[in-house]
């Protein structure tokens, strides 16, 4: 009897298991044609770079994340496919005694953010959702192209966060938290619309290993510069500044990648030697189990670079060479203006090629401006009625409040006094 | 008196007992399922079984064909077999051992009085004039004219709209069937694999550019508008069907390219080899103002005149020869070519010297670039056909044809991805919130991809495109919708350390008291069993 309960009890576990195979196998089988029509190998490079601190005490997370937004832009990646988060209050700081500058190294040599530096998000939209929205590209419709994360399954993606962190979380601007569940969530979501080839992902945090532990999803592979329980140390205070400058071992990574030109071979086995304990004080870290490819065929330049591929042209089509041309008497916009970059828009009809009468009736627009109204006549203008809207729920509970409390005071036979 | 006290207090006791008992009810019955279904998220229904049929959604691609013998073709014999039709199925592996069931639904006929008489001239241009007239050709379909060998069309070149001229000596249904299985890959042999071509997308940006690196010797006019007029235009209504094109153009000045060119002494001229150009796009990038310019996919084409020092500029293959057209393109990105100055134009005059581009070389090609970025490229032809070349749009319609073939089976393959990823990560993270419209994206989405694959079974390729297109819109908007991300993460810790505070204070009393009268009750059973 026990036996044959035994029994139907495996056979009932070995058809669960094996349905639950079957089950796996088939959604890998569904994953596996949908990754062969996507193929592997990356077109462009993107970077996610994002500082999650403010104030003036915070400098060396600024100067962290903006020097390695010079690597990288050093490196080839355009300012369009970098999406940089700052809390920007370091160079306009009243407390900075070198305003319009960020300095990275003591002594004030190098100027960090310079006078092209393209911050994407600045002060307070540096926030948890803003970054999610990012990553997963819900953004809303009316977000402008630089902050937008447009990349599809051919590109691979740096992401560097410097901050406050613990364990299993990181401090946004010490107002909220993102956790390494919500990172996680993210890559999978931008893993499962094929937002990204491969990801790295690199945090400068106390205990930043704990942020990648949670990753699932694949083409990921994660360095961290302290292990849990360890904090991440600065660097070198600048006795002018008066605050430290950078954290150790960004420094030490930057220094390594002072060394990468857009053309070179060095891979991936030598950034995770970079900032050993000796110089660290913490155990830099790395993860690269979900990462497909073995990290010493990784080329450096696969993410902090963007090295194209390019084809020759070797055909050409035949188009007949069209008679009438320059005979017409268009006279065209664009040979009126003599500034440097003359963008124009030519949509059908061309209609920015006029003919000459034509070409007076447009010059007669800005005349126009005539008409507005002169500056006294606005300043005196009657200030428009504002329409009334009744008080708000605020005000109501306070004043509820301030009567209840009255009342209880002084009783209600007072109510009379009142109404 | 004790009496009527004891009573007294009994009656309280059982009353305490009653009011216990209803208060853990009205918690238990009504409390906790209101609290759990105002917590939960909010998630509209959504045909899940709908997107998990999709996947095993089974392509076929009905190609109608018609077969049409002139006269002189057929032995009367075999004359009277006809009008009459076939269809053939076979599977046609793409890439990515994808398969996709192709029906070829082929009418034989004989062939009608104009198309005799346009058949019977001189040349293929004409009886192409004579042919296009009568009829319109729906896209996707092929009409096959048979002639005979001794027709005076013959050698000439396959004709380029859909259809093509075949002779075989004696033309039975075999040999005309074999040679179908020849020529009708032709039609769906991707060659390049498909995702490193110009993603789709509803709207393509493409931006002309003219580099001038140096206003101080060379003072560029190029009459872009004219050529986009010309030659442009004309390409894309042409390419119309496969989506919205804009065109910009603009000049740059001052803008260098990355690398320094090397000199050669053999030719006096220099040169830039092959490992250094992916090196050239990217410091040029950055000024292009394509960001700018809009959410479509951009596409580059630039035109760069060299500077006086570095004239003339070619661009050398791997095996160091100067390339023809002195021109090289990046997969989803752009082209750029080099326009050397004619050294004749310097001769005896002042800088800087007036350059007129001559826009007919550089446009044949940008527009052979844009092309091959789209994916249209020659195919490798079966014996004994010869293919004329484009025609004066740079376009053929079964280039076109076979384009949105392409692109409808990949816009099917990604809106089913999409749909299918959405219920996964529905699955997954609990804390997505669906609300009425994503709802409503998404039933459009599974809708628009179940008619695509309709009409591609009944050879209906416009419609099927356009479906297709409209599923990959719909099902972007239902995963990128920014309401999805409504919630942050809870995790159990934070759960508990909320609810806690509120529910315990309150549950505490009632659980205790609920255990004391179950306690009361259990001894005042047992009591009774123990004085029988």
């Amino acid at each position: 009897m026990a036996v044959t309960d035994s029994l139907s009890r495996a056979a009932t576990v070995l058809a669960t298991v094996l349905l639950l195979s079957f089950g796996s196998v088939a959604a890998s089988h569904i994953e596996d044609q949908a990754e062969q029509f996507f193929r592997s190998g990356h077109t462009n490079n993107w970077a996610v770079l994002v500082c999650t601190s403010r104030f003036w005490f915070n400098y060396r997370h600024v100067a962290n994340t903006l020097s390695v937004y010079r690597s990288v832009k050093r490196l080839g990646i355009p300012d369009s496919h970098i999406v940089l988060m700052l809390a920007d209050d370091m160079a306009c700081n009243p407390r900075n005694p070198k305003p319009a500058t960020v300095f990275s190294h003591k002594n004030m040599e190098l100027n960090v953010y310079g006078d092209d530096v393209e911050v994407d998000y600045r002060s307070y939209e540096v926030t948890v959702e803003n970054f999610l929205r990012v990553l997963t590209g819900r953004i809303p419709p009316s977000t402008p192209r630089s902050k937008r994360l447009l990349s599809d399954d051919r590109s691979n993606i740096l992401i560097y966060m410097t901050g406050h962190g613990g364990n299993g979380f990181l401090k946004f601007q010490d107002s909220e938290e993102i956790t390494n569940i919500e990172l996680a969530d993210a890559f999978e979501q931008m893993w499962q619309k094929r937002r990204y080839n491969e990801l790295l992902f690199i945090i400068d945090t106390c205990q930043g290993a704990s942020m990648y532990e949670r990753f699932y999803s694949p083409n990921i592979m994660a360095l961290a510069s302290s292990q849990v329980g360890e904090d991440s140390l600065s660097h070198q205070p600048d006795p002018a500044i008066g605050v430290h400058l950078m954290d150790r071992y960004t420094f030490y990574v930057l220094e390594f990648l002072e060394e990468i030109n857009p053309a070179s071979q060095t891979n991936m086995n030598d950034l995770f030697q970079v900032c050993p304990k000796s110089l660290c004080v913490s155990t830099p870290g790395h993860r690269t189990d979900l990462f497909q490819r073995d990290p010493k065929n990784v080329l450096i330049t696969d993410f902090f670079g963007s090295v194209r591929k390019v084809e020759i042209t070797t055909e050409t089509i035949k188009l007949q060479q069209d008679s009438e041309i320059m005979e017409s008497s268009f006279k065209c916009f664009f040979e009126l203006s003599f500034s440097k970059q003359v963008i124009l828009t030519i949509g059908l009809p061309s209609y920015f090629c006029y003919k000459e009468d034509q070409m007076d009736e447009k010059l007669m627009e800005p005349l126009k401006y005539a008409e507005q109204l002169p500056v006294a006549q606005i300043i005196h203008q009657k200030p428009k009625l504002k329409d009334w809207h009744p008080p708000g729920g605020f005000i109501l509970g306070l004043w509820a409040l301030i009567i209840m409390v009255f009342f209880k005071t002084y009783g209600i036979k007072h109510m009379k006094f009142i109404f | 008196m004790a009496a009527a006290g004891a009573a007294a207090t009994h009656l309280e006791v059982a009353r305490g007992k009653r009011a216990a008992l209803f208060f853990a009810a009205v918690a238990i019955v009504l409390g906790l399922p209101l609290w759990w279904k105002t917590t939960e998220t909010y998630r509209a229904s959504l045909p899940y079984s709908q997107i998990s049929g999709l996947n095993a959604l089974q392509l076929r691609l009905m190609v109608p064909v018609t077969v049409v013998f002139t006269r002189e073709s057929v032995p009367l014999d075999d004359q009277e077999k006809l009008p009459f039709t076939v269809v053939h199925e076979r599977e046609i592996p793409l890439k990515y051992k994808m398969k996709i069931k192709c029906r070829f639904q082929k009418a034989y006929r004989r062939a009608l009085d104009h198309e005799e008489e346009a058949l019977s001239s001189g040349s293929v241009q004409e009886a192409e004039a004579m042919l296009d007239e009568p009829q319109e050709q729906a896209e996707g379909s092929l009409t096959v004219y048979v002639i005979s060998e001794h027709s005076s069309l013959l050698p000439q070149f396959c004709p380029p709209f859909g259809s093509m001229m075949e002779s075989s000596p004696i033309p039975e249904e075999k040999q005309v069937q074999l040679s179908w299985e020849y020529r009708l890959p032709l039609f769906f042999d991707p060659q390049e694999p498909l995702t490193s071509l110009t993603p789709v997308s509803v709207g393509y940006e493409i931006t002309f550019s003219l580099l001038n690196p140096d206003p101080k010797s060379h003072d560029v006019y190029w009459d872009i508008e004219g050529a986009v007029r010309r030659y442009v235009q004309p390409f894309l209504n042409a390419l119309g069907a496969a989506g919205n094109f804009s065109v910009d153009s603009q000049i740059l000045y001052y803008a260098m390219l990355g690398v320094n060119p090397r000199f050669d002494s053999a030719s006096s001229s220099y040169y830039l080899d092959m490992h250094s150009l992916p090196h050239v796009i990217n410091p040029v990038e950055s000024r292009l103002g394509s960001s700018a310019a809009s959410l479509y996919p951009v596409l580059n084409f630039l035109l760069y005149v060299p500077e006086l020092a570095h004239s003339p500029l070619y661009i050398q293959d791997k095996d160091g020869a100067p390339v023809a057209t002195n021109a090289f393109h990046s997969p989803r990105w752009g082209g750029i070519m080099v326009y050397n100055v004619d050294s004749k134009t310097y001769n005896a005059s002042v800088l800087p010297v007036r350059v007129e581009v001559d826009m007919v070389r550089v446009m044949e090609v940008f527009l052979a670039q844009l092309r091959l970025l789209f994916g249209i490229a020659q195919p490798q032809l079966p014996p004994k056909c010869l293919l004329s070349g484009p025609t004066s749009e740079g376009l053929m319609t079964w280039e076109l044809d076979r384009l949105l073939w392409a692109r409808s089976v990949e816009n099917l393959a990604t809106a089913t991805t999409t749909l299918t990823s959405l219920a996964q990560l529905l699955g997954k993270i609990s804390n997505i919130v669906i609300k009425d419209d994503v709802a409503s994206e998404v039933y459009k989405a599974v809708a628009a991809v179940q008619k695509s694959a309709e009409e591609l079974a009944s050879g209906h390729l416009a419609s099927a495109f356009v479906a297709s297109q409209e599923a990959v819109t719909s099902s972007e908007l239902a995963f990128f919708d920014p309401s999805l991300l409504h919630l942050l993460y809870f995790p159990d810790d934070q759960k508990f350390a909320i609810y806690i505070p509120l529910f315990l204070p309150m549950a505490v009393p009632i659980l205790l008291s609920l255990v004391k009268i179950f306690l009361e009750t259990r001894k005042s059973w047992r009591k009774p069993e123990k004085t029988d």
